[in-house]
């Protein structure tokens, strides 16, 4: 499971006597570091998660990213450290205070203070051809989010989504959720792999895709 | 504020160096569909090149998020009252003019559907005489209102968030607005005890029951929340009291910390599936004996 190449600017190192995934930058969140490398917590990361996990994310560093569901910046400055130009849209403004401290010492993150489920209100900011779409929104309709934000996505580009299932349907099992989201999504998008979160994130589901 | 040049990047009438411009242009500004933006805006002259492009974009987008989080910090309980009491009052006078103005038009002109949506229809119309034109502008003021209680709403659903952002998250913004205005603020609301927060909104059957008139209200206002109103009738009692409880906790967290607390609505979610689990154990438990 764990074949696949992290990106440039991604490693596994010791830090606190421990092999774990470190990216290069300023702390965010009061995470171990070693020198430059900062600890990345694939319990507080659903990016993270998949990456531990052995996701094939196709990226290799210096990508152009749009993050969705950015909250206080946790994952999306670790992004920040490894890939390009990133935008990261979060609406609400008590985490987006935070969102802005990890954005302050990094000169390539771009916040932006909008709700993911209307891009056409920040279209005009964030560039086409987009090499990844990072989903990790906590509202219901996760799959319709990711198929209206497919416009920003290069033909090659990749959507890394968590899904969360309980913001779906509390009642409904994990898994029939999973696969609702999953039909919803072929719509837009062709699935190239699913994997269960759980042993990082409960009942959460990981899945790499990219543009029809 | 808004651009109307739709599909145009976000520099295109921003002078250099201009950040409220800038602010502007991005809260303000949309596009169907995205571009090329970096190497169109050094196409344009907006940027040397697109490390100057990314350069005025960080600088501009720190700036319009850094204002729009101040600004929205700066909104309080007391605006949100006035919002949503504002709206309400909109949405009834409106129903009610366009009521009368649709009544009216029924006299004059044949086919006018009831209600806004047929003041509406009425507003399109030409005037053939004086009368007309009474009845037109009428119709169009009683359409005016319901735009601005839908402008209201919109409203409510940015400054609650920033407000209470536990309670708008688990209650969603508007009931959030009513909670706090029910109780008179977000420190009131805090301070109230969960058995209150359930029945807000309720107090004529409240006090019908202090007098022995009537059983005890179940729910309040609360009773909007697709959490009690999608829960079937024997299990309603025991959504109301968990949800109410969840209520109070969120309107503490959010007068006390201000934080989001994530558990807070987990536990929530987690309470409400094990009511619900009792409907698919085919109902030979009555909601009873919980907590």
């Amino acid at each position: 499971m764990s074949s696949s190449a992290l990106p440039a600017g991604v490693e596994r190192r010791e830090i606190d006597g421990e092999a774990r995934l470190a990216t290069r930058g300023t702390p965010v969140y009061g995470e171990p570091t070693d020198g430059e490398w900062r600890a990345w917590d694939p319990e507080r990361s659903k990016l993270g998660g998949m990456f531990e996990l052995g996701f094939d994310v196709g990226l290799s560093g210096g990508e152009t990213v749009l993050y969705l569901g950015a909250a206080s910046g946790t994952t999306v400055s670790h992004v920040a450290d490894f890939a390009g130009a990133t935008y990261a849209v979060e609406f609400a403004p008590r985490p987006a205070r935070d969102l802005l401290e990890a954005a302050e010492p990094r000169d390539r993150l771009f916040p932006l203070l909008k709700d993911a489920r209307k891009p056409e209100t920040y279209a005009h900011v964030v560039e086409s051809d987009l090499d990844a779409l990072v989903q990790d929104v906590a509202t219901r309709g996760q799959a319709a989010v990711a198929t209206r934000n497919a416009r920003f996505l290069a033909d090659d580009g990749r959507l890394l989504l968590a899904v969360k299932a309980r913001s779906e349907d509390v009642t409904a099992e994990p898994d029939d959720v999973f696969t609702e989201v999953l039909a919803e999504l072929e719509g837009a998008y062709e699935v190239l792999e699913t994997g269960r979160l759980d042993r990082f994130h409960e009942d959460h589901l990981g899945v790499v895709a990219t543009p029809r | 504020m808004t651009t109307d040049e739709s599909d145009a990047g976000w520099f295109a009438s921003v002078p250099p160096d201009d950040l409220d411009a800038a602010r502007d242009a991005i809260e303000g500004g949309s596009a169907e569909v995205p571009a090329d933006w970096p190497r169109l805006a050094v196409a344009s002259g907006f940027a040397a090149d697109a490390g100057d492009y990314y350069d005025r974009l960080r600088e501009s987008t720190l700036h319009a998020a850094r204002e729009a989080v101040a600004e929205r910090e700066r909104a309080d309980d007391r605006q949100l009252i006035h919002a949503v009491r504002a709206m309400d009052d909109c949405e009834r006078v409106a129903n009610e003019l366009a009521e009368r103005a649709v009544e009216w038009a029924g006299s004059r002109f044949d086919g006018a559907d009831s209600g806004i949506a047929g003041a509406r229809a009425i507003a399109e119309r030409e005037p053939d005489d004086d009368l007309d034109r009474r009845v037109i502008s009428l119709a169009a003021r009683a359409a005016a209102l319901a735009d601005e209680r839908d402008e209201l709403a919109a409203t409510i659903d940015r400054v609650a968030p920033a407000v209470a952002p536990n309670l708008a998250d688990m209650a969603g913004p508007e009931l959030a607005a009513r909670l706090i205005a029910l109780a008179g603020g977000l420190e009131s609301l805090a301070r109230k005890p969960s058995g209150t927060v359930q029945v807000l909104g309720a107090e004529d059957a409240l006090f019908a029951h202090l007098s022995g008139r009537a059983p005890s209200p179940k729910h309040g206002i609360i009773y909007t929340h697709e959490f009690v109103r999608g829960t079937r009738p024997e299990d309603r009692g025991s959504a109301a009291r968990a949800l109410a409880g969840k209520l109070a906790l969120a309107a503490r967290a959010d007068h006390y910390s201000g934080e989001y607390r994530e558990v807070l609505h987990e536990d929530l979610r987690e309470r409400m599936a094990t009511i619900r689990a009792r409907a698919d154990a085919n109902g030979d438990e009555t909601g009873d004996g919980d907590e």
